[in-house]
């Protein structure tokens, strides 16, 4: 039986093409790699090389014919010893099957994952708790995690004989050794890809940023590395990874050293995303992260660093990814935020006490997955929202919570959702300036007796 | 959970190697020439689409240095990624099922071309994203120095990788930590329409470690003994704890960059020349000819069996069905 010579798709996007060209002439022999006639696409002129050795038994398409559909047999290829006799009647019945079995196909488009996947329950804690830093927390989180599972090491620049620019690792060296707690160069897109290379591997790295602002640098091995292998492997490889560091805006730093990173990250499927508030969230959640097996942004805040909270202390308590806490309860209005901004927000249900009204305060804790539930249960209790984060406002954690708040909780609501952001600019050095571009308490408050309406 | 220390098996062949190895060697190169012939066929009928980079023509470079490493050695690569695979020991049915998006594909239809993993055969991908996998590899190569495991890692970029930043800050912590890291840039002399000499500043690419003191040699890419014993070098140094080994292989590729790319960048003459004159393939064949190891029967023998996997191969790749649509929603977390 002749082999048909099929018109070849030469580029991602082309259905037909020109046939320009015939290198050979009936009656040539040809074998596998010569090339036979030239195509023009929709982009270029392209040589077509045969695919099997023969003999080209007839043209069907001359040259200079247009338009020809991808895959229209363009001429005949008789294999070895075959007589010309049987060009006749190649074309009969011989329909080339090009069309992908179907898997069944959906009647209607993949109903959307549910916005929060049902979180582990969080264990009540009853134990012994030490007063401590949040910089304190972090580093037993990571001690004792290490004590537990030899496959954790910590990287990064200063980690280990500076004892960490802002002293989070400190002692660790001691304990661990350089084999556990490395020094890297400034090279941040290197040890980030080291890392989930490493992490490839089976190993589980803690990769610290000096700030998240650096993170910038290696954000292609956040994303396209860590973030995207699980799935593009279809679950065979996945990348057990922590990348943690102070985020958002310290003091006075100016604006390369100011930004937050939550939403950058948050929007990212495959990573999970996490910004504590207490000593207990930061260590908790960073213990958590540690263990989950998959790439974990964890965002630190500087000016908590030196705040000291009540810490459990069994070294087999962890706070579950993905479930916000409520800090304050209230009937009036819920404001949300997470990191420093629980701070300002408790600081304003204070002062909104004060005058009457009664905000609940919830920790988000996770930014991604979102805990949609406890967010959606409270709205149903006070009836408004508020939203308060140091980012910039456009396309932001609140964009996302007023977004999730018009699918899960429109009936409940009594006034539109309110945003509390970070100014959008660039962050000023100046200190008044500064302040102006951060959320303040009297900014939640206001935007909390906006949605309340009362003056 | 501890850390299993995985002995990585040492290749000990001789530096003359054996016939059965030769001829290994000759049936290596031809499955990926044939696997590659089918997946340009393939994409020509618009079973294949996207991206897809062919490898045609380098193929002596991942034979001869899969044949300088042992079982519990990882191997990593940029986009132009098939044929190493196929060197690896990846199931041919896979791979082509993949770049149709087939259930059946190594990423069950959701990588494509270039990004197929197996932790099975140490393969880590498989990465689109230029220069990459150098960092990564360099994490391998840490892991296995790490878990005290004996292992190295084989990261391969091409001639264009080369000038990416993270390429040296890849080189800097390696040689630092003396990490077993061996960095093949197959320079197939293009990085995509650009010519080497278009590109860098200094072309002989085998010297661009020398500013963190890791050694480096050219090779003749398109000859598999060459590069199985340069291989056989760099896998001694840096298995013996002396730290990363760079090899620039001289090699080839005949096709475009990849598929829809018309190579108007070079003469018609230049690629014959290389075709006729160095393919890898031809060159081993004529040495099995001289040297009586193998006859036109043997060889057809070798071509027979090459043709039957490819064909199941491809067959396999167009009856695979299409993932299920659910798996559009799936592999995106493990649970914690």
């Amino acid at each position: 039986m002749p082999i048909q010579v099929l018109m070849p798709a030469l580029s991602p996007t082309m259905t037909e093409g020109k046939l320009a060209k015939w290198l050979k002439s009936e009656g040539d022999k040809v074998s596998s790699g010569d090339a036979i006639a030239e195509i023009e696409t929709d982009k270029a002129t392209m040589e077509m090389e045969a695919a099997e050795d023969g003999l080209l038994g007839r043209i069907l398409v001359p040259a200079g014919a247009e338009n020809i559909a991808v895959n229209t047999p363009i001429a005949l290829l008789l294999g070895e010893g075959e007589a010309s006799t049987a060009l006749d009647g190649a074309m009969e019945g011989h329909i080339p099957s090009t069309a992908p079995v179907r898997a069944e196909a959906p009647t209607s488009l993949m109903p959307a994952p549910k916005a929060a996947p049902t979180a582990p329950e969080e264990r009540e804690h009853a134990g012994a708790t030490r007063r401590m830093t949040v910089r304190e927390a972090l580093r037993d989180a990571m001690a004792e995690e290490m004590r537990r599972d030899p496959a954790v090491f910590l990287m990064g620049e200063e980690v280990g004989q500076y004892q960490g620019a802002y002293k989070v690792s400190q002692g660790l060296l001691d304990e661990f050794g350089p084999e556990r707690i490395i020094d890297t160069p400034i090279t941040e897109s290197g040890f980030a890809g080291l890392g989930v290379g490493a992490s490839f591997a089976g190993l589980k790295p803690i990769v610290e940023f000096m700030t998240f602002n650096f993170s910038m640098q290696a954000i292609d091995h956040v994303i396209n590395s860590a973030a995207k292998t699980l799935y593009m492997g279809g679950g065979q490889l996945g990348s057990p990874i922590v990348f943690r560091g102070p985020n958002g805006a310290a003091a006075r730093v100016g604006a390369q050293h100011s930004q937050c990173f939550a939403s950058w990250y948050a929007h990212v499927p495959g990573l999970k995303v996490v910004a504590p508030y207490s000593g207990a969230d930061a260590k908790g959640l960073l213990k958590a992260a540690i263990r989950d097996p998959n790439p974990v942004v964890f965002l630190e805040h500087e000016l908590l660093y030196g705040q000291s909270f009540d810490v459990p202390e069994d070294p087999e308590w962890v706070v579950p990814l993905g479930k916000a806490k409520i800090e304050r309860a209230g009937r009036d209005v819920t404001i949300c935020a997470f990191s420093r901004m629980v701070h300002v927000a408790l600081e304003a249900a204070e002062s909104l006490a004060r005058e009457g009204i009664e905000a609940e305060v919830i920790n988000l804790r996770t930014i991604r997955p979102l805990d949609v539930e406890t967010l959606v249960a409270s709205v149903k209790r006070t009836n408004r929202v508020v939203t308060v984060e140091e980012g910039w406002p456009v396309a932001g954690i609140g964009s996302e919570i007023a977004a999730l708040m018009m699918e899960h909780a429109f009936d409940w609501l009594d006034a539109p959702v309110g945003r509390v952001a970070g100014a959008d600019v660039p962050m000023p050095y100046a200190a008044n300036l500064e302040r102006l571009a951060l959320p303040q308490p009297d900014t939640v408050v206001a935007a909390c007796k906006a949605v309340c309406y009362r003056k | 959970m501890a850390i299993r220390p995985r002995r990585a098996k040492v290749d000990v062949a001789s530096p003359s190697a054996s016939p059965e190895a030769l001829l290994g060697h000759y049936r290596d190169m031809l499955l990926i020439r044939r696997f590659e012939e089918k997946a340009g066929q393939l994409y020509g009928m618009g079973l294949i689409a996207g991206f897809c980079h062919l490898y045609i023509g380098q193929e002596a470079v991942v034979v001869g240095m899969q044949a300088a490493i042992g079982g519990g050695d990882s191997v990593i690569t940029s986009y132009r990624d098939h044929g190493h695979m196929l060197a690896c020991g990846m199931d041919p049915k896979g791979v082509m099922a993949e770049l149709t998006g087939r259930a059946g594909g190594y990423s069950k239809g959701k990588g494509g071309s270039m990004h197929m993993f197996s932790r099975e055969k140490n393969f880590y991908g498989g990465h689109g994203i230029v220069g990459a996998q150098v960092p990564l590899g360099t994490g391998l190569a840490f892991a296995h120095k790490y878990r005290k495991d004996g292992g190295v890692c084989l990261a391969y970029l091409g001639d264009g990788a080369v000038n990416q930043g993270q390429v040296y800050e890849s080189f800097n912590m390696a040689a630092l930590w003396k990490l077993p890291l061996i960095v093949i840039v197959e320079n197939n002399k293009y990085g995509m329409g650009t010519s080497v000499e278009r590109a860098s500043a200094s072309t002989e690419l085998y010297r661009r470690g020398e500013a963190y003191g890791i050694p480096g040699r050219p090779v003749d890419g398109m000859d598999v003994l060459a590069v199985k014993a340069a291989g056989d070098e760099a896998v001694a140094h840096a298995r013996s704890g002396k730290g990363p080994f760079v090899l620039e292989m001289k090699t080839y590729r005949y096709r475009g960059h990849s598929m829809s790319d018309p190579a108007k960048y070079r003469s018609k003459e230049e690629v014959s020349r290389m075709r006729s004159e160095h393919d890898p393939i031809d060159q081993l064949r004529r040495k099995l000819e001289t040297e009586g190891i193998a006859d036109e029967a043997r060889f057809k023998d070798i071509d027979r069996e090459v043709k039957a996997i490819v064909t199941e191969a491809a067959e396999f790749a167009q009856t695979s069905p299409e993932p299920d649509p659910a798996e559009l929603w799936t592999d995106i977390l493990l649970p914690a």
